[in-house]
């Protein structure tokens, strides 16, 4: 479990991050946080030839307060987000979910920007991103732009982030209405075998569900109007779950109507 | 300071050093050693028909490459059966390095030494194997259904066949009379695999002394006297010049006690041929894919009864998985079948088991060994027989309970030992009251009603055991008082975290009344002590406890005597206390058992102040008397041994209360309860934590822990994010009460307690899901997904639902 070699960069500034993140092509991958990246090297799953580690790069771990949400820096930590009172007065289901990330130690050293661009669809932060309708500012050698969520998510650990493209910060939106995230994983933070983020606003109510497809699945539920269980079932038809070893595809169906009934309440009351 | 501290809830000596980071475990050990990579066969069975190592070769760090061609007579030959049974008439084990065909994945093929891990990764990346695909055998049916074989010249796959019976007392056989019993019950049941999973893997460090033509090795095992006569045996070494050593070792669980590993004999080798100091260290998918699992069977169980649920005869025809070989025989599937008797008088009982090969890991003992599958095998039919009889489930087993006043009690049955399986003592009916008084038993189906009528499903299980502990040949301990008052204790077995240093001091200190700051313990080391089996079976405080305590009665005698000369009493009016000996009642004539130390070791030369009172002009002793009296030693110190003549039976009964969730069908236990009875007790404290530490396995063992192999063999989860070994948060408090019924067998009357926590919880936990759904139990572990499907399949056809047999 020892990594092939790579060349190592540590930038000092973001022009010089996208200026080695585009020099190394295809072959560069972004250290931030480490936790997901680190692990795959070491099992040599990925083995990318050039290393740009971004945690010398000045400003990038602010939270923010905008109009209308807050923005998140790639180099803050889930801990660090979890405990900003700017985030959780912006947006307070980024808290509630970010509670359910792996462990504290996870959380110490992994960047929420780093969840949501290593899109995996069992992840709670990019399913956050996705119903909130928030989005990713990403940096490439033609400059800065906004890519909205729904466009983001490409499929199981893709994203529609370009080569030598780097994601500077996301934006979660305020996003009028209550919100809830429930999940149900094996273990304390596990990954989840299922989970549903809700937001429930006057005339509008939608979720969204994770490891039930190839990118998280948002569901717009506002014609259940208000009968969740008839939401679940809305819910249900939109998803396309997978067996693993951890679950059968029809448990995790199931499992996501209940959680579908219980965020969508959850939200409403709140 | 008190000395009698045997007993004493002590707190742990080693933790300080231990949890400030200061252990010394394999890997810290041997920073510039070579380092040690192998390339395992990705395939689960497969002949190898070429390596290529071309594109290897000029890797820069690179040391050397071996394949099974290179090795020498002696380490090219097959590693040893460690345990030959006559029931084991086609046991196999693995080469160093795989010879021609690969039956697991995981199976080291190619050894590769460098300068340091990365690059021997690096070269294990570029070394090509070529195979011929063989088609694997994956499961136990298949397994015995044929028509693929693991091994050619293994028909049906099965390497040992045991069958066992102990008939009625009229003489009738077990199945005659299950046929004529009133009742009877017929039933199939699946245990999956789990394994040991110590925190820290294998690992092995060799350093070879050309000069001295000797050769140390470090090793996180449970058995260095082992290890290092197999080294001594496979090298050609005179036995005097290997020394092993176990350092501090992250766990073991069982896995370790397995030896020689392939790489016990093969980094020593390297580090001989190569003059250089070689390490291995083992990250977690080698732990996964190439060290042992356990506990898979499938057990058929037919059982007749009467009307009170008194077992009249049992019949359990096994099904033991134990992989592609048989490095440790058949003692797992010998366990289950003599274990699974638990502490029940059985009218009758038929057992026998094939042991089976298929093209996965090896399966030898992990922490309970073979326990867990025979107590969910006994413990889910007393169950069942409740439920037929419409009776309480506490009730069918204290009808079959062994009384207090039966023991010894013979279950006429050849334990793991190859001794009678015979109880020394025991209180199976205290036990059980002081359980339901302890989880609340009688109280339960108000609480269940109440719950009920919130929507909320509660249930309640209950699991019994009787574990043989404390296993011979025997061990042995070594104990020396130095002239500045200090003890030193030492015995062969080692440690893997257990808390040795401190119940082993606890021992010393009150044998020979000493401060336990003045003793300290070394365990593992065949520099101190050579002769030892090992540290497995429970057996730990019973055999070195005992041998260091016989040990320190044969001091105490010498420096009673010696103490007796100076103060001129009677041996017999003298005691120690706080490391002084003094005549009982009168303190004031007393002497420092440092002295006595020093008075016990006559000198010509004095090295410091207190020497001088040993100096051959200082002594005043008898000059018709020569200084070293005959038949006496120089020195305050004695070894001593105990080999007991067969094991001692440690109890105990857990229950516990579950609640399942109706909507998302999570289980979650809410109490957990434990009765233990381990004899006597040397610090309760540490039996509390043992028992944590196996009821916190068992429950990984009940609601998490599977090796997913898919049907080509491959291990799907080799990793802790898809092996779910349970985090703290998902352990319940657990609630502990003690019993203590001493063992007569030996001298501090104690019993094993390593292993008892993880024995029953699969058995319990299945007896309270099944109590809280009302659908059979009859597979652990349970997941979320598999109760699920369970209720799915209930309400579709009705037929696995409870259903109260009005017969």
């Amino acid at each position: 479990m020892k990594p092939p070699s790579f060349v190592y960069h540590a930038p000092a500034t973001v022009a010089e991050a996208v200026e080695a993140l585009t020099a190394a092509g295809a072959d560069g991958k972004v250290l931030a946080g480490g936790q997901s990246l680190i692990p795959l090297m070491n099992m040599r799953l990925a083995a990318p030839g050039r290393l740009v580690d971004i945690n010398h790069v000045a400003g990038l771990g602010e939270i923010t307060a905008e109009a209308g949400g807050v923005r998140v820096g790639a180099l803050a930590r889930h801990a660090e987000v979890e405990a900003s009172e700017t985030a959780f007065a912006a947006q307070p289901l980024v808290r509630r979910a970010l509670r359910l990330v792996a462990h504290p130690a996870v959380r110490n050293r992994g960047t929420t920007v780093g969840s949501i661009v290593h899109a995996d669809p069992a992840a709670e932060m990019p399913a956050v991103l996705a119903l909130l309708g928030g989005s990713v500012r990403v940096r490439g050698a033609d400059g800065e732009r906004d890519i909205p969520a729904a466009e983001f998510f490409t499929g199981p650990m893709e994203s529609s982030l370009r080569t030598g493209e780097l994601a500077l910060s996301v934006f979660f939106p305020a996003a009028e209405g209550g919100t809830a995230i429930v999940e149900v994983a094996r273990r304390h933070g596990d990954y989840a075998m299922a989970g549903v983020a809700a937001l429930v606003a006057p005339g509008h109510a939608r979720v969204a569900c994770l490891s039930v497809g190839p990118v998280p699945v948002v569901v717009d539920v506002t014609e259940a109007g208000g009968d969740w269980a008839r939401a679940a079932r809305l819910v249900q038809e939109q998803i396309e779950p997978e067996a693993d070893i951890h679950a059968t595809a029809d448990y995790r169906r199931h499992l996501t109507g209940v959680l579908a009934a219980r965020a969508l309440k959850e939200a409403a009351d709140a | 300071m008190t000395t009698k501290l045997f007993g004493e809830p002590v707190r742990r000596r080693e933790d300080a050093r231990l949890v400030a980071g200061n252990g010394r475990y394999l890997d810290d050990l041997g920073a510039g050693a070579l380092a040690v990579a192998f390339v395992r066969s990705p395939h689960a069975h497969a002949r190898i028909t070429g390596i290529d190592v071309d594109d290897a070769i000029d890797v820069e760090g690179l040391v050397a490459i071996y394949t099974w061609e290179d090795l020498p007579e002696g380490v090219r030959e097959p590693l040893p059966l460690l345990i030959p049974h006559p029931a084991l008439t086609h046991g196999r084990t693995a080469y160093c390095l795989a010879k021609d065909v690969v039956r697991h994945v995981g199976e080291p093929i190619v050894m590769v030494v460098a300068t340091d891990r990365y690059i021997a990764e690096d070269v294990c990346e570029r070394i090509e194997v070529s195979y011929e695909f063989l088609k694997p055998v994956v499961g136990l049916e298949n397994a015995v259904e044929g028509p693929n074989l693991v091994h050619d010249d293994v028909p049906g796959n099965i390497g040992a066949h045991l069958v066992q019976e102990v008939a009625h007392r009229d003489g009738r056989a077990t199945r005659d009379v299950i046929a004529a019993a009133p009742h009877t019950l017929e039933f199939r049941l699946d245990i999956e695999r789990s394994a040991c999973m110590p925190m820290e893997g294998k690992g092995v460090y060799a350093r070879w002394d050309a000069d001295d033509r000797s050769l140390r090795v470090y090793s996180s095992t449970q058995t260095s006297t082992s290890v290092r006569m197999a080294i001594a045996a496979k090298l050609g070494l005179p036995l005097p010049k290997v020394e092993v050593i176990a350092p501090d070792v992250g766990g073991g669980f069982g896995v370790k006690i397995v030896h020689p590993w392939p790489e016990e004999i093969l980094v020593p080798w390297a580090a001989r041929l190569l003059d250089r100091e070689v390490k291995w260290t083992e990250d977690r998918r080698e732990h996964f894919v190439s060290s042992a699992h356990e506990r898979a069977q499938v057990q058929h169980v037919r059982v007749g009864f009467d009307d009170e649920g008194r077992v009249l005869g049992l019949d359990v025809e096994i099904l033991h998985d134990h992989g592609a070989y048989t490095p440790y025989g058949i003692i797992v599937p010998i366990i289950t079948s003599t274990q699974l008797l638990g502490p029940y008088k059985i009218g009758s009982y038929r057992v026998e088991f094939f042991s089976v090969y298929t093209n996965t890991v090896q399966v030898t003992p992990y922490r309970g060994a073979g326990r867990p599958q025979g107590v969910f095998c006994m413990e889910r039919t007393m169950d069942k027989i409740a439920q037929y009889l419409g009776k309480d489930r506490t009730d069918v087993r204290a009808v079959n309970f062994i009384q207090p006043d039966e023991f010894p009690y013979d279950q006429q049955m050849i334990f793991q030992d190859g001794r009678p399986l015979i109880y020394d003592s025991g209180d199976y009916p205290e036990s059980l009251r002081k359980l339901k008084e302890l989880i609340g038993w009688d109280d339960f189906p108000r609480l269940q009603e109440e719950a009920a009528q919130q929507g909320r499903k509660l249930g309640i299980g209950v699991g019994c055991y009787v574990e043989g502990t404390g296993v011979g040949p025997y061990e042995g301990g070594h104990v020396q008082v130095t002239s500045d008052g200090r003890v030193h204790v030492s015995t062969g077995l080692t440690s893997q975290g257990q808390g040795h240093e401190t119940v082993f001091a606890q021992i010393a200190a009150t044998e020979l009344g000493v401060p336990i700051e003045k003793v300290s313990v070394v365990t593992g080391d065949t520099r101190r002590f050579g002769y030892a089996v090992g540290t497995f079976a429970s057996r730990a405080a019973v055999m070195s406890g005992n041998a260091i305590a016989l040990a320190c009665r044969k001091v105490k005698e010498k420096a009673l005597q010696i103490a007796a000369d100076a103060l001129e009493a009677d041996p017999a009016d003298l005691e120690i206390t706080d490391g002084m000996v003094h005549v009982v009642g009168a303190p004031s004539a007393s002497i420092p058992l440092a002295t006595v130390a020093v008075l016990s070791n006559p000198l010509r030369y004095a090295f410091d102040e207190e020497a001088k009172r040993a100096t051959q002009f200082a002594t005043g002793g008898s000059m018709e008397k020569p200084p070293v009296a005959e038949g006496q030693e120089p020195g305050l110190e004695g070894k001593d041994y105990y080999s007991p003549v067969r094991s001692t039976f440690a109890s105990g009964m857990h229950a516990a209360i579950v609640e399942t969730d109706p909507d998302t069908a999570e289980i979650k236990i809410l109490r957990y309860a434990v009765v233990h009875d381990c004899g006597k007790m040397i610090n309760p404290m540490l039996v509390e934590g043992q028992i944590h530490g196996g009821v916190a396995q068992g429950v990984g063992g009940a609601l998490y822990e599977k090796m997913a192999y898919d049907e080509y063999g491959q291990l799907l989860n080799a990793s802790f994010m898809d092996f779910l070994m349970p985090y703290v948060t998902e352990i319940p408090k657990i609630e502990t009460d003690h019993l203590e019924t001493p063992s007569p067998l030996n001298p501090l009357g104690i019993k094993g307690a390593g292993e008892a926590g993880v024995i029953p919880v699969s058995a319990v936990v299945a007896g309270a899901v099944e109590d809280a759904e009302k659908i059979v139990i009859d597979r652990m572990p349970i997941s979320p997904s598999d109760l699920y499907a369970l209720r799915d399949s209930s309400r579709t056809s009705g037929a696995v639902s409870l259903l109260r047999n009005t017969q």
